[in-house]
């Protein structure tokens, strides 16, 4: 790790105030499970780190009935699974976070962390750039890209978004409010994430001196949600894949639905296709498997990952018979 | 091995009644208590940036406050061992995967290696060291030796925090909660049989201590 | 036996051997106490960094220090290969840099700056044909029994082809490689290494530093897992020791998590295409393999295929494949694992071909394995089919019912040598009472100090906590480094030589006391008493005060007189696994180990090398690979992220049963740390070919291995 200066502002403003216009030279650090070791790895060099662990009116997680959840961005993963609303209202977010099987990360890591968390294709975490660049060429099409993305990956990016509470969020309809220099703003989550283009771009679309403040999700009364990732071993892993599902029911019927992928494409895949084979259907094992099947219709595997296609489909189809039977 | 019947969920902070939750409608209802609030937060003025060089860092370690001058970038752990000498908690990944550097922060676990050692300033550290004092063994560390949950022991006092912190939050745990729960722990040589044998164990030990009135840990 | 007076005790007669005992060194373990070389600090002490070639093969054209040497906090720094040098691997060691504090070191092998002249390199070797391409193969050898073109052309018998392969996997001990060392003279040093050879290493220190090996000491009390991978010095040792010569300070340098895992162990790989036959009673008639392996730039073992059973008409040829990764190491039982699965794995494909349960198959053939050991498998077999419930579960090839969780069976067995290595015991009883037994050998976990101390208790009728063992240290009388299992054998032979010795002396002692002739007197129960008249008694305190102020000291070696241990130990594995068809995820439900090692000292601990086998087993069967990358000839996940090792949740239901008794204990005692962990690979792949009804051909069995060979056939 280099060294940089350190700075725990105790208010938001004053944190937005210490960050710097350009990317690279100050980073925010949260719970620190992701930047830390980034750092360790010289993959980021900033001259500044600003912590925001003695933000208090960042933490917390509040219900309110009619208007939901708001989760302050430094809300550990711990505090979100142990919380009785959450519990209650969203149990899809419990078992997310229970999904990271690490107790140390549910007590380091944030919610805001782990939805702006960096990829970790291993080309970049080795240092040849997030667009996993060599000699002019780009590494993982003709590299070993077995965990790399099998949608959005026309290039130059070719990483997943490895985030596990992104896609759940967005099924939920989750919005962001984001505080900078010149005040706050509120996007959807979805528009927090996008695919760089070129060398210098992020995957992210928050500025450089910006801060998640706080992930508003709407009350969740007659959505029924689930999540099912992939993942080759029990114990604190990567997944392979990745989706979550809410489903807004009218009777037996779909209203309307929402269909998110993890780790399959450079930002969580908010699968219209998948979305669009459930509305106004009765959810059978049929209509699971028929949305698997257009959640990856449009795939187009790497030479190594088209075992993840296959996966994507199953994890689709559990996620949405696991919603059906009233969520888990 | 019989899977045994659990508590159920986690203990939640809230677990409000029904009429708790009613009188909070509403209002926003916080559920969850801010940790690390009893302890005073580090005096500095906001906002004022420390280091890259060495800063002045007092940390609380085993209920003893230590001063140290460390770089920022220091980890909790490298000032555990290298500055300090407190050498249980072991480094082995470095990059918060293995747990073999596992500490409390407010009777939280954390990896070690992946906190800064500023960043506990104004917290409660806790080591393996504190769970031995005066050569007491802790019930989990005496299941450890009676399972034989331990081979060359590198991965151990990692495992025996996590399995503390563990039980703390799952006083009567089955054996698949067991086998979750210590997930984010790894060990080479393959101790898993002997350490989920050993938590089973402790548990019902520290209950027993408990019911009898006595204290531990 | 029983004429022998250093004879292990029979049945009845044995206090400790063979019980449940804790290891001794638990508490200090458990409790955060115990100190490895990762621990030490010394006063002064410097820590090492190492600059890694970012190249997998290059020359060096260019190094410059100038500017880290100016930096603070910098002490010493060792260009380790210079201009002109060739780099082999990706990883290897350039320079070596002492500074105050870690970070100031790595900041220091950051300003440095190498040129480097890439050059072509080769990293993978699962394609022979490839390997043959890229002109990295080099044939090794050819052994041929029998008549096999003969054998193959037998009319009716049945033959099956296949592919198989069991990837480079990487030691990752938890407490990395490395060193600190001290200068305590000109020509004296102590160094606190993590080795499996505490007496061996001052022979490689004296040689690299040109100094005396009786000036070297090597410290090693607790380590951190080497699994073979630590009975060198290695080159960072050295230079660790020069750096400290420059500055003057002690110098501590452990390896890096990613260098520990890019050079610091890699197992050898090996693939094999496989042609086998049987007659339609499963009798095993021909074997041929073309088999082939990468070890890094220099060649590997060659592959002792067929495993364990001689098939009477054979052919094998073996292949080097070079390689630009970091260079092999021994890595339990080396090249057993590869050559189980290479073997195990076909001939339970041949099974499902002959419509046979492949546990008869192995049944049948048994009487092809050398010397008595196709007595032990029958048995074996027997065991582990009925701990694995085999006639319950077991079924044909590819689970026929519905849903997507298929549940299979895998069988396979091993050998393994595991004679007791010399060893040297120094053993005292002092006229306090106190015992104590000092041995140059190490504990790598496996038990060691716990032995030694069981084997002197049981000698002298004492509760193990009486006995201080001393290990760890080459102060200590020579011992054998702790490689291929003999530690125990050897360990407890020249430990149990000793305290015959000096109990015997003992006895001489206090029989003009007791009135009864020393050959009269048994140690039992913390007293000397005689053998037909336990009132005539001492207690272990007063037989001492006897000594008149003199202790007794003997010696024990083993190689030595009587028959303590012998070698040749077989073992079954029996994997039950549920594997999800549509995901391609294997789970396993129980493993079920069964193992002969002779005469067992300490249950408790050999059980748990069968445990932590049986785990290990299922890392390299389900997760563990070195992947290295083509492109840029790196490995991709020198880390414990995507480098997976198994985790707690990830092994099912253990299940180890010991043999012992008559036919077993006679052997005397038999090594154990490599055995157990040879076929869990076999069986797991034979179990998840059992539940799919298709064979995934190469370790390790990913999701994606499962779904490319269900598309190929296979139940789903
Ligand atoms: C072995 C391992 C396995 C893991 N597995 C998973 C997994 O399966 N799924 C998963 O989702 N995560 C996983 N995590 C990743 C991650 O560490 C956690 O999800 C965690 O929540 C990240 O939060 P943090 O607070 O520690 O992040 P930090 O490391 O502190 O921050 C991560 C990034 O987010 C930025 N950031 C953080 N908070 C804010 C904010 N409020 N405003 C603006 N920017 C901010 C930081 O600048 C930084 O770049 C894993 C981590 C490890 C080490
Ligand atoms: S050393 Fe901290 S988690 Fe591995
Ligand atoms: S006991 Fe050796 S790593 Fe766990």
């Amino acid at each position: 790790m280099e060294r940089f200066e350190y700075a725990s502002p105790v208010s938001r403003k004053e944190a937005v105030g210490l960050l710097a216009e350009t990317w690279g030279e100050t980073e925010i650090l949260a719970g620190g499970t992701d930047v830390l070791s980034r750092m360790k790895d010289y993959v980021s060099t900033p001259k500044r780190l600003v912590s925001l662990k003695r933000i208090k009116d960042l933490k917390g997680v509040h219900y309110a009935p009619g208007h939901g959840l708001r989760i302050g961005s430094m809300a550990t993963l711990r505090e979100i699974k142990v919380n009785t609303y959450v519990q209650r209202y969203y149990p899809a977010l419990v078992d997310t976070a229970n999904l990271i099987r690490s107790q140390q990360l549910h007590s380091m890591g944030t919610i805001g962390g782990s939805l702006l968390q960096r990829p970790r294709c291993w080309y970049y975490r080795l240092g040849y750039g997030l667009l996993a660049q060599y000699e002019g060429k780009s590494l993982p099409p003709e590299g070993d890209n077995r965990y790399h993305a099998i949608l959005g990956n026309s290039g130059p990016a070719y990483f997943t978004s490895p985030s596990t509470f992104a896609p759940i969020l967005i099924a939920l309809e989750a919005r962001v409010e984001l505080l900078g220099p010149s005040g706050s703003r509120t996007i959807p989550l979805e528009k927090l994430f996008t695919t760089p283009t070129k060398t210098g771009e992020r995957e992210h679309t928050l500025h450089p001196n910006e801060i998640v403040t706080e992930i508003l999700v709407p009350p969740a009364g007659g959505i029924r949600s689930a999540v099912h990732e992939i993942r080759q071993k029990e114990g604190l892993d990567w997944a392979l894949t990745a989706a979550a599902v809410a489903l807004h029911m009218k009777d037996n019927t779909v209203r309307s639905a929402r269909v998110v992928l993890g780790q399959v494409a450079p930002v969580p895949w908010d699968s219209q296709e998948a979305a669009h084979a459930l509305v106004g259907k009765t959810l059978s094992e049929q209509v699971a498997e028929a949305a698997g099947k257009a959640a990856v219709s449009e795939a187009t595997p790497l030479s190594m990952n088209g075992y993840k296609v296959q996966l994507t489909r199953v994890a689709v189809k559990r996620a949405v018979l696991q919603a059906a039977k009233g969520g888990a | 091995m019989k899977t045994k019947r659990g508590q159920g969920p986690e203990k939640g902070t809230g677990n409000v009644s029904r009429r708790d939750f009613l009188r909070g409608a509403g209002v926003a209802v916080s559920g969850t208590l801010l940790v690390g609030e009893s302890m005073a937060e580090p005096a500095e003025a906001s906002g004022q940036a420390r280091g890259p060089g060495e800063v002045p860092v007092t940390l609380r370690i085993n209920g003893e406050a230590r001063q140290l001058d460390l770089e920022p970038r220091v980890t909790l752990l490298d000032a555990l061992r290298d500055r300090l000498g407190i050498t249980g908690a072991k480094k082995v990944c470095d990059r918060a995967t293995c747990g073999a550097c596992t500490v409390l922060l407010d009777d939280e676990p954390v990896y070690a290696c992946t906190v800064l050692a500023i960043e506990a300033e104004g917290h409660n550290v806790t080591t393996i060291e504190h769970f031995s004092k005066g050569g007491q063994l802790h019930p989990v560390m005496k299941a450890f030796v009676d399972h034989d949950a331990q081979q060359c022991g590198f991965c151990t006092p990692g495992f025996v925090m996590a399995s503390i912190a563990f039980l703390k939050n799952h006083p009567n745990p089955s054996l698949e909660e067991v086998e979750k729960g210590l997930g984010g722990n790894l060990c080479r040589c393959g101790t898993y049989h002997g350490i989920r044998l050993a938590v089973l164990e402790a548990a019902k030990t520290m209950t027993a201590q408990d019911e009898g009135g006595s204290i531990h840990g | 036996m029983a004429s022998c007076k250093y004879a292990w005790p029979p049945v009845g007669h044995r206090g400790l051997i063979g019980q449940s005992i804790s290891r001794i060194d638990g508490p200090a373990k458990s409790s955060g106490r115990a100190k490895y070389t990762y621990d030490v600090k010394l006063p002064g002490m410097l820590y090492g960094a190492c600059l890694r070639s970012a190249y997998a093969h290059a020359k060096i054209t260019a190094v410059d220090t100038s500017a880290a040497a100016k930096m603070p906090g910098v002490k010493g720094i060792r260009v380790i290969q210079g201009v002109g040098k060739e780099i082999q691997w990706a990883g290897d060691e350039i320079v070596e840099v002492a500074a105050t504090t870690e970070q100031a070191a790595q900041d220091a092998v950051r300003a440095i700056k190498v040129e480097y002249q890439q050059l072509p390199f080769f990293v993978n070797e699962a394609n022979l044909q490839k390997d043959q391409a890229a002109s990295r193969t080099k044939p090794a050898s050819e052994l041929k029994v029998g008549d096999p073109d003969k054998a193959f052309a037998e009319d009716g018998v049945v033959i099956h082809e296949g592919h198989y392969g069991v990837p480079v996997i990487t030691h990752c001990c938890l407490e990395a490689h490395g060193h600190a060392t001290e200068w305590t003279g000109p020509k004296n040093l102590r160094t606190h290494s993590s080795t499996q050879g505490v007496s061996a290493l001052p022979m490689q220190f004296a040689e690299a530093l040109n100094i005396p090996s009786a000036n070297v000491e090597v410290i090693c009390q607790y380590m951190g897992g080497g699994f073979g991978s630590k009975f060198q010095m290695d080159r960072w040792g050295q230079y660790t020791a020069l750096l400290a010569k420059d500055t003057g300070k002690p110098v501590k340098y452990l390896l890096e998590r990613a260098a520990e895992q890019e050079v610091a162990g890699c197992r050898p790989s090996g693939f094999a295409r496989v042609k086998v036959a049987a007659r339609k009673d499963g009798t095993l008639t021909a074997w041929e393999s073309e088999c082939w392996g990468t070890g890094g730039p220099g060649p590997s073992g060659i592959l002792p295929i067929p495993y364990v059973l001689d098939i009477p008409n054979r052919i094998r040829r073996h292949t080097f494949v070079s390689t630009n990764i970091g260079p092999s190491r021994a890595w339990r039982a080396p090249n057993h694992p590869q050559s189980c699965l290479l073997t195990m794995a076909p001939l339970d494909d041949l099974a499902a071909k002959l419509n046979m349960d492949p546990l008869e198959l192995l049944m049948k053939n048994a009487h092809l394995a050398p010397e008595n050991l196709g007595k032990v498998y029958r048995e074996e077999l027997q065991k582990a089919a009925e701990l694995a419930e085999w006639s319950k579960l077991w079924h044909p090839r590819g689970e026929k019912t519905s849903g997507h969780l298929k549940r299979g069976l895998g069988v396979s067995f091993h050998t393994w040598g595991g004679r007791g290595h010399v060893s040297n015991c120094l053993f005292s009883i002092e006229p306090d009472g106190s015992v104590v037994a000092e041995l140059g050998s190490q504990d790598l976990g496996t038990g060691t100090r716990t032995v030694i101390a069981v084997v002197a208790a049981d000698t002298l009728g004492l509760p193990v906590g009486a006995v201080t063992v001393k290990i760890g240290d080459s102060r200590y009388p020579y011992d054998g480094p702790s490689g291929g299992s003999t530690t125990v054998g050897g360990v407890s032979a020249s430990t149990r030589r000793a305290a015959v010795d000096a109990r015997d002396s003992l006895f001489a002692a206090v029989a003009p006391a007791l009135g009864v002739p020393a050959d009269q007197l048994v140690a039992v129960g913390g007293t000397i008493q005689a053998k037909n008249d336990p009132t005539k008694r001492l207690s272990w305190k007063q037989a001492c005060a006897k000594l008149g102020g003199r202790k007794i000291q003997t010696t024990g070696k083993n190689p030595g007189e009587c028959m303590l241990g012998s070698s040749g130990v077989g073992g079954v594995t029996a994997a039950d696994v549920s594997v999800d068809v549509e995901t391609g995820l294997v789970r396993i439900n129980r493993m079920v180990a069964v193992q002969d090692c002779g005469l067992i000292i300490d249950m408790k601990t050999a059980k748990s090398q069968c445990y932590g086998a049986l785990i290990m087993g299922i890392g390299y069967s389900l997760f563990e690979e070195k992947i290295m990358d083509n492109i840029t000839g790196r490995m991709l996940n020198p880390n414990m992220e995507f480098y997976k090792l198994c985790s707690l949740p990830d092994i099912g239901e253990l299940v180890v049963h010991m043999m012992t008794g008559p036919g077993y204990d006679e052997r005397g005692v038999i090594g154990l740390g490599e055995p157990p962990v040879i076929s869990p690979g076999a069986a797991i792949s034979n179990a998840v070919a059992n539940a799919i009804g298709v064979r995934v051909p190469t370790l390790p069995i990913t999701p994606e291995k499962v779904l490319a060979a269900l598309a190929k056939g296979g139940v789903a």
